[in-house]
């Protein structure tokens, strides 16, 4: 049973954290770049991320499922029922929140920062980076973000890992598991668990955060 | 030989026109102030003067070069000139980085004893170490008059560089622009609502209104023989509007 918990726990970390840097390290240059360019069509590409936010994660998880089964395009990945496409669910559910949230934290930084930049000298490489830098709060904040909804994220995974122990069960498919079998009192245990590793990732990352806001 | 040349200047937002055929050239080394009522384009000239916003019409020379507008335009030029917003801000990190981003920007590492120099100059020393972000006002315009001048820029443009200050603070950042025009020779241009200011600082000062320079002279002149009945009237602080 402990070493059940450990496992569960541990995939849960492992999942998630997996899917929030493959996310991040996509999702916040693209953010980056959207909300430093004005280009045609900006308003829409804003629209379409935003509507994002609220994808479903049961639709995603059957997209996916429909993607990777044995007669679906992606089906010779042998990827189904892995820990590894429920990496690939959580991250297509936290791009759209990390790329939104990163460009809106750039476009409000860009113009006074871009323009200070601009007028000391930067070229356009070092004043991309400025603005960033001066945005890293708001990026934290989405990283910090797109982790919960990872964590706290159960369709998508429960449709292409499968719960299955051992394996690829993480603990908010243990605890759809625990209340069918009417263990209420461990899915309760189970779900203090994934609060107390949501508390201890947004502590560290507020902590990093305010340094930021400081210096 | 001029050190900025705007010939035939024009820009609007919307219907408003803003900038109205400006032509305008200021000697080398010369104390430019530019006084006049809101609303006058002083900010707008100021913006197109130093690349930050492109005019409708006509073009500005700077140092014998013309400039153009947009991204890494004029690099090298841009180098050679700086500008002080209304409201300059921090970036977050310490004062002293602060202080020294133009010269990171540039590529030059270290150059402590210049930061610390251009510290000095506003007495901000003491503070090199804490974020800019908790500066208090007089303090952040202070910090940025030290990072716009660090690397020793010929053309220096300056929006309202002492606005909403104590004359403490107002005295301290006048003394650290004499003194650096007389080390530098650098040319300087100074939007100033401060009638003062611009008597005590200009050789030549531009009256601006409604998108239009009015008149522009020797400093002396244009406060004590105005040949424009509205400069006379803007100078004697009467309503102009």
């Amino acid at each position: 049973m402990e070493s059940d918990l450990l496992d569960v726990t541990f995939l849960s970390i492992l999942v998630s954290g997996s899917a929030t840097l493959i996310a991040s390290a996509i999702a916040i240059p693209l953010g980056c770049f959207l909300g430093m360019r004005k280009f045609r069509g900006k308003e829409i590409v804003r629209t379409v991320t935003y509507t994002l936010y609220g994808f479903p994660p049961v639709v995603a998880g059957l997209v996916l499922y429909i993607l990777l089964s044995s007669s679906g395009p992606l089906g010779s990945l042998q990827l189904l029922f892995t820990p590894a496409a429920m990496v690939l669910a959580q991250t297509l559910l936290v791009m759209p929140i990390v790329v939104g949230l990163t460009m809106s934290a750039v476009s409000t930084t860009s113009r006074d920062y871009t323009e200070t930049a601009f007028v000391l000298g930067a070229d356009g490489w070092r004043t991309a980076r400025t603005v960033i830098h001066e945005a890293r709060v708001g990026i934290i904040s989405a990283v910090m973000i797109g982790f919960g909804r990872a964590l706290a994220e159960v369709g998508a995974v429960i449709l292409v890992g499968g719960n299955i122990q051992w394996h690829t069960r993480v603990l908010t498919t243990a605890i759809v598991l625990e209340t069918r079998e009417g263990d209420f009192g461990y899915g309760l245990a189970l779900g203090a668990i994934l609060l107390a590793i949501g508390m201890v990732f947004f502590y560290l990352m507020k902590r990093y955060q305010d340094k930021g806001m400081l210096a | 030989m001029s050190a900025i040349k705007a010939e035939g200047v024009s820009k609007s937002f919307g219907k408003r026109v803003v900038l109205e055929d400006i032509n305008l050239e200021v000697g080398g080394g010369d104390l430019f102030a530019i006084i006049g009522p809101s609303g006058a384009g002083k900010t707008t000239l100021l913006r197109i003067l130093c690349g930050l916003q492109p005019p409708d019409s006509g073009s500005v020379a700077v140092l014998g070069e013309r400039l153009s507008y947009g991204k890494g335009a004029n690099l090298t030029l841009r180098r050679r000139m700086s500008f002080i917003a209304q409201k300059p801000i921090a970036f977050r990190e310490t004062v002293r980085e602060n202080v020294a981003y133009p010269l990171s920007a540039r590529g030059i590492e270290g150059g402590k004893e210049v930061v610390d120099r251009a510290l000095e100059q506003v007495r901000l020393l003491g503070l090199a170490g804490n974020p800019g972000a908790t500066l208090s006002g007089g303090e952040m315009q202070r910090m940025a008059f030290a990072r716009a001048t660090v690397y020793g820029p010929e053309v220096l443009i300056l929006d309202e560089f002492t606005a909403h200050l104590d004359p403490q603070n107002i005295k301290l950042l006048e003394d650290a622009l004499v003194s650096y025009q007389k080390e530098k020779g650098a040319t300087i241009v100074l939007v100033t609502h401060n009638l003062f200011q611009a008597k005590r600082l200009a050789k030549t000062t531009a009256f601006m209104l409604d998108g239009a320079v009015v008149e522009r002279g020797e400093t002396s002149r244009i406060f004590n023989s105005p040949t424009d009945e509205r400069t006379g009237a803007y100078v004697r602080g009467e309503m102009v509007y």
